[in-house]
């Protein structure tokens, strides 16, 4: 029992919060300044790439 | 040399199976073994003939790995038919219980084959729908050839061998009574294998990808695979009987029992049924539409929402039970939470159309694909009002709760798997269109008319049920007994399995389109699928 109580206190300060957190820094990550060009560039994956794997040389240029 | 071993191994399956078949202590298990034994002992002759042939060794990295897919898209179209005339059946048969047919009781009877039902559809169609899709979308985005080799026809077939096995356990009375996880130990076992091969292939592509960033539809398929692999090991912890059975003991019991398998069977919704399928959303969607995903950001913020609040929302699946109330208020609370993430993906799937709406008339896939993210929205609304507890004291163990899933199950998995298989049917086998678009549109109107029919009835029911049981008279007696309710709902039931004949002659039309597409369809000319840059 002891143990139970332990994670049920746990889980409901410090974790919650750890994990609220967490969502809240993802929020605030996704509206970086300059985010909307890198995010406009990764939206359009689905366009490239349709018929086969990029080639060996072009390796990390997307 | 790897031959050799794969035939002391698979020698030793067949061993292991015939002695499984002597010391069997039911049928279902003697049936099993039989199975394995047939499938290793073909394995084993097929590989036999292979060995010591001269290797050809090409180099295909510079191509993507198709097969699978191919297999994966007719797999999906055949065991959906199947699934849907399972449900078809077992409809018919709560409306008519003659269909119980004496000679078949014990095998074909509504207990055995509702399990069936729902495994077919969720597990068999579904499950093939996002293990075909993710091997086609991780490869896409990621542009790369999977990782692995034929690791990913191992992942194929060895899933269909898990499929073949939970039916033929289900008919024959293996089954560990727990709801969408009725396989027993061995099947569990087999399954995470499988799974474990599946998750190191997808994996292993996203690692090799030439694509910076990872794309957000591989996040939904991943957490997706990895969610259900810990759901799936902790919700089948159990003992078996005896190595030469098919029944197990289950590790926990009572009200923790319960719990994980709320825990599970909530998050089989919200994590096979939802994530899985948002991945093919925020893929097919984009590709139907040829424009990108209306925020981008906004499908970070989803991913992150949906797979923090999802996990908990289970307990809604047990109020008024021994779960201590303020668990089962946790999961109230989070399953009303969930509403926002959900409406935020719904808005940027019907978003992504916008300044392209013109599509839905001349489209039939697109709006194939539209009415599923509506049907989302719709089922995602219900859900989190079903789960209010003075709502599920009258919805709860009603129609209802069958209506619910539905819309979600036909309306959004259903429709958004029709629009995927539509979409890749031609791109896969290399056609240069569909082979009819007008029978694209008659699926669509079929099924929808038929959803609306299913939906439609089981609200009906489902709250003249609830409030039937709970009507009380001046002295405080119950006014009906249950046999009354079950004989107010026949008319609803009939229409509900009127719904489901519409649906399954939709897919059923649909397997002859896609049909046609490979056999009929003009060829895409060569010099079309030389690689086009985007931008």
């Amino acid at each position: 029992m002891e143990e139970y109580t332990f994670l049920r206190q746990f889980a409901d300060s410090w974790m919650l919060l750890a994990l609220f957190a967490f969502f809240i820094g993802v929020i605030i990550w996704v509206f970086r300044p300059g985010s909307k060009k890198k995010y406009d560039d990764t939206a359009n994956i689905p366009f490239r790439h349709e018929d086969k794997p990029a080639d060996r040389e072009e390796d990390g240029k997307k | 040399m790897s031959n050799y071993i794969k035939l002391i191994a698979l020698g030793l399956v067949a061993l292991f199976s015939m002695m499984a078949i002597n010391y069997a202590r039911d049928v279902a298990y003697m049936v099993h073994a039989i199975i394995i034994l047939l499938v290793s002992g073909g394995l084993f002759i097929w590989t036999l003939r292979k060995t010591d042939e001269p290797v050809t060794s090409v180099d295909l990295s510079g191509e993507y790995m198709d097969g699978v897919v191919r297999a994966g898209v007719i797999a999906t179209a055949l065991w959906g038919v199947v699934g849907f005339l399972a449900g078809v059946f077992i409809a018919f048969q709560l409306a008519f219980p003659e269909l119980n047919f004496e000679w078949a009781q014990g095998y074909a009877n509504f207990g055995r084959l509702r399990p069936l039902h729902t495994s077919a559809v969720i597990f068999a169609f579904g499950g093939n729908a996002l293990i075909a899709t993710s091997f086609y979308v991780v490869q896409r985005t990621s542009a790369a050839r999977l990782w692995g080799g034929n690791l990913a026809w191992f992942v194929f077939w060895g899933y269909q061998l898990f499929i073949v096995l939970a039916a033929t356990g289900y008919l024959l009375g293996a089954t560990q009574s727990k709801e969408y996880a009725e396989p027993e130990w061995y099947v569990d076992l087999w399954l995470t294998v499988v799974w474990v091969a599946y998750l190191a292939v997808f994996l292993g592509t996203i690692i090799r990808r030439k694509e910076p960033h990872i794309y957000v539809a591989n996040w939904f398929y991943l957490s997706f695979i990895v969610t259900v692999a810990m759901l799936h090991v902790v919700n089948n912890m159990s003992i078996p009987v005896s190595i030469w059975g098919s029944r197990s003991v289950q590790v926990m019991s009572g009200v923790q029992d319960a719990m994980t398998q709320w825990w599970y069977g909530h998050n089989a919704v919200g994590f096979f049924l939802t994530a899985g399928f948002l991945g093919m959303m925020y893929y097919f969607i984009p590709k139907q539409a040829e424009r990108p995903v209306f925020s981008y950001k906004l499908s970070i913020i989803h991913f992150w929402a949906l797979i923090f609040i999802y996990i908990w929302a289970g307990p809604h699946h047990l109020h008024y039970t021994a779960l201590p109330d303020w668990a089962s208020t946790l999961g109230m609370v989070f399953s009303v939470v969930l509403w926002m993430p959900s409406w935020g993906g719904m808005i940027n799937g019907l978003m992504t159309l916008s300044g392209a709406w013109d599509k839905l008339r001349t489209d039939p896939i697109i709006r194939m694909m539209v009415i599923s993210v509506g049907f989302y929205g719709m089922s995602t609304f219900e859900g989190p009002m079903m789960s209010i507890r003075a709502v599920n004291s009258l919805s709860h163990y009603t129609d209802w709760t069958i209506g619910h899933v539905h819309s979600g199950a036909l309306g959004w998995n259903g429709m958004i798997t029709f629009g995927a298989l539509y979409f890749l049917t031609p791109v896969l086998w290399k056609r240069e269109r569909l082979y009819s678009l007008s029978l694209v549109s008659w699926h669509f109107w079929l099924a929808t008319i038929g959803i609306v029919l299913y939906a439609a009835s089981m609200w009906v029911t489902g709250i003249m049920e609830g409030l039937m049981w709970r009507e009380v008279d001046a002295n405080g007696f119950l006014v009906n007994s249950f046999a009354d309710t079950v004989a107010a709902k026949f008319p609803m039931y009939v229409v509900r399995g009127l719904g489901g004949v519409l649906f399954l002659a939709g897919a059923v039309i649909m397997v002859y389109n896609l049909w046609m597409t490979v056999r009929k369809a003009p060829a895409k000319e060569a010099s079309l699928s030389v690689a086009v840059p985007a931008e």
